[in-house]
């Protein structure tokens, strides 16, 4: 396999990167000690092109491959978890479905407005009750006399509630047949009578990105806002979360990557005992293990990109890099923590936030215990 | 109008800087390569005026071989609107101005602007050296710099001070520090547009090599520090007139 960087994808790097060093870093600290949503920072973001980056022009994309696209959410996690995360969930979780399942009509409707970084998509799966099982929903959808008619609730949905959130793709439960659960999916634009967008505070982690809890209370909506087929309701939203995947493992592996650079240059400037920390074996040995975890993830991740792009099969590889590179960033970032002593504790270093920004990776979209359900499946039935 | 950009393709500010040959060349190995900061504030300061409506066409130029293209690919994700590359290794800065000046000939361009220094080698000779080729007006280092009519304004620092120039076209200038607020980041549009701009191969007109260069030296590492202790004050003077010789 050829891990070369196109001259394209070398420079998508650089540029996200002084974008991420130049506009994320200075914020960082502040947004998350203060739990806010930046508005700002997202428009900023959507100026440089980085929403709908895959898309076609005609969408108001700039029809880059997926491996771009994910250098740049590793790149943006290299700095902030939070701007990632708004990033990522509205790239592979908003846009996704509506480009890969929406009628031309659909697409021409809502994504252009969704590629400027001035209106964010939402992707409404997990209930109270129903996470890892996501055929456990509750919400309902009924189709009556030309409009679907919705009633129930979704939680923990990111870009669900800020100003610029402009609506959902939402799982319901269209029909019961024989004891059986029929699913389907809906759009559901903020204003719509009935639908409410409550924004959720406290988080440990992503203090920064904005997480939300939406009330469906006899929400009435066309019935053309159906995405797909009815009955494809689950079917899209599990393959939304394969491509989900690999932007939650770049999440991880930029974490991971900012982590060891973090730690790295502490040790080269913390003395103690006379010297500097890296000099003491215990230190350089952690390093050397910390950096290989990050490039086997880095070539774990790249490879499922590359078969993604070559359109191949690869959701095992999906499945993997996102266990994987979600589990060295705990990996990584405690380490580096340990490498920082006391001072890694205190927020005046930003390792302290990465410890806490690497702790969602290993559950949201398919805990680890799920990508592993997954993994084996795969392994199992070849 | 019509502006030619210098694009120096240079290392990185956090390289680790290594020679080879015997200390006469620069070891490239690891290397990574970037705009050079003053030329990146050029070529933003020139966007920005075509941005304000300016009808300004920019061709971003380099003497280079093949691997300075991704550096020129740069600066067409800027914005540039075409790209030059003069198809060789810039020896000297005699040369490569020899180069630019004779470009500069056959384009009827307007204006020439090149970084205040490469971050290099910091020679800062090859605005000076283009001017005396093309016998035309130079302004060095600028730090504020506008198109006025049939005319360009300029403000240089000076000692204690500032300059207020303007200069007649054609000329050649500078780009210092402030000559834009901060480098432009290309964003993912630009890089998609640059692939479509033209990035024309020419190849160079003879010139003698005037200079050569015998040998590099690093920096002395820093001593380690030596501490005092605060009641010690005879034993600092002491060192600092005897050892360290600065009083
Ligand atoms: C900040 C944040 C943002 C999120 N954003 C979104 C979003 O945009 N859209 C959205 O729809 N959801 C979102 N989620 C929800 C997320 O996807 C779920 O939290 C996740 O899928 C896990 O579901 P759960 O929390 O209900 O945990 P549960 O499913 O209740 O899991 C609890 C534990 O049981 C384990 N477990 C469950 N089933 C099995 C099994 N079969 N075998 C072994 N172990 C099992 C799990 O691995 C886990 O350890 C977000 C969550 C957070 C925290």
């Amino acid at each position: 396999m050829n891990f070369e960087l196109s001259e394209e994808q070398i420079l998508i790097r650089q540029t996200v990167r002084d974008f991420a060093e130049r506009e994320v870093k200075p914020l960082a600290q502040d947004l998350d000690e203060k739990g806010l949503f930046s508005i700002e920072l997202t428009k900023k973001m959507g100026e440089l092109g980085l929403f709908g980056m895959y898309l076609p022009e005609k969408y108001g994309g700039q029809g880059l491959d997926t491996l771009s696209y994910i250098i740049a959410v590793e790149e943006l996690a290299r700095i902030d978890g939070s701007q990632a995360a708004t990033l990522a969930a509205h790239n592979s979780l908003g846009i996704g479905p509506l480009y890969y399942y929406g009628t031309e009509e659909q697409k021409m409707k809502y994504l252009p407005q969704l590629t400027t970084g001035n209106a964010l998509w939402a992707f409404g799966l997990t209930e109270p009750d129903a996470g890892s099982d996501s055929r456990g929903t509750k919400t309902t959808g009924k189709l009556k006399d030309g409009t679907w008619e919705i009633n129930g609730s979704k939680i923990f949905i990111t870009n669900g509630a800020s100003d610029i959130a402009v609506g959902v793709t939402t799982q319901v439960v269209s029909a019961v047949i024989d004891g059986k659960k029929q699913f389907s999916t809906i759009i559901v634009e903020k204003g719509t009578g009935g639908f409410s967008q409550v924004q959720m505070h406290g988080k440990m982690m992503w203090r920064a990105s904005d997480t939300a809890e939406l009330y469906f209370d006899n929400c009435v909506v066309p019935e053309e806002n159906l995405l797909g087929k009815v009955g494809e309701g689950s079917k899209i939203m599990l393959s939304t979360l394969d491509n989900g995947r690999l932007s939650i493992a770049a999440m991880g592996l930029g974490l991971a990557q900012g982590a060891l650079e973090m730690a790295v240059q502490y040790s080269k400037e913390r003395k103690q005992f006379g010297k500097t920390i890296n000099s003491f074996q215990a230190i350089s040995f952690r390093i050397a293990d910390m950096a290989t975890k990050v490039e086997l993830g880095r070539n774990l991740l790249y490879k499922a990109c590359k078969l993604k792009d070559a359109h191949k099969d690869f959701g095992k590889q999906a499945a993997m890099a996102k266990l994987y590179c979600s589990e060295i960033a705990k990996e990584v970032a405690d380490d580096a923590v340990q490498i920082h002593g006391g001072y890694g504790l205190m927020k005046d270093y930003p390792i302290e936030r990465f410890y806490r920004d690497q702790r969602l990776l290993q559950i949201g979209e398919g805990t680890s215990e799920i990508q592993r359900l997954v993994i084996a499946r795969k392994v199992i039935n070849e | 109008m019509k502006a030619l950009i210098c694009i120096g393709h240079v290392p990185d500010t956090t390289s680790k800087i290594r020679f080879t040959d015997n200390d006469t060349k620069f070891d490239t190995t690891d290397i990574q390569y970037i705009i050079g900061p003053y030329e990146e504030l050029g070529l933003t300061r020139l966007l920005d005026i075509k941005d304000a409506g300016t009808d300004l066409h920019i061709t971003a130029i380099n003497v280079g071989l093949k691997e300075t293209e991704a550096t020129l690919r740069k600066a067409l994700a800027m914005g540039a609107d075409e790209a030059v590359r003069i198809d060789i290794d810039p020896t000297d800065a005699f040369f490569v101005a020899k180069q630019i000046a004779e470009v500069f000939k056959n384009g009827e361009y307007d204006f020439i602007v090149t970084g205040k220094e490469s971050i290099d080698y910091n020679g800062g000779q090859v605005d000076g050296m283009i001017a005396e080729f093309l016998n035309i007006p130079s302004v060095t280092g600028a730090t504020k710099f506008d198109l006025l009519e049939g005319k360009a304004g300029f403000e240089r620092e000076i000692d204690g001070g500032k300059e207020v120039v303007e200069s007649v076209f054609p000329f050649v200038t500078s780009a210092g520090k402030d000559f834009a607020k901060e480098p432009r980041i290309p964003g993912m549009r630009g890089i998609m547009a640059a692939r479509r701009k033209k990035l024309e191969v020419i190849t160079p007109v003879e010139q003698n090599l005037k200079t050569e260069v015998s040998k590099h030296y690093l920096p002395a590492a820093k001593p380690a520090c030596k501490m005092v202790s605060p009641d010690n004050v005879e034993e600092l003077v002491r060192l600092l007139h005897e050892e360290a010789k600065i009083i």
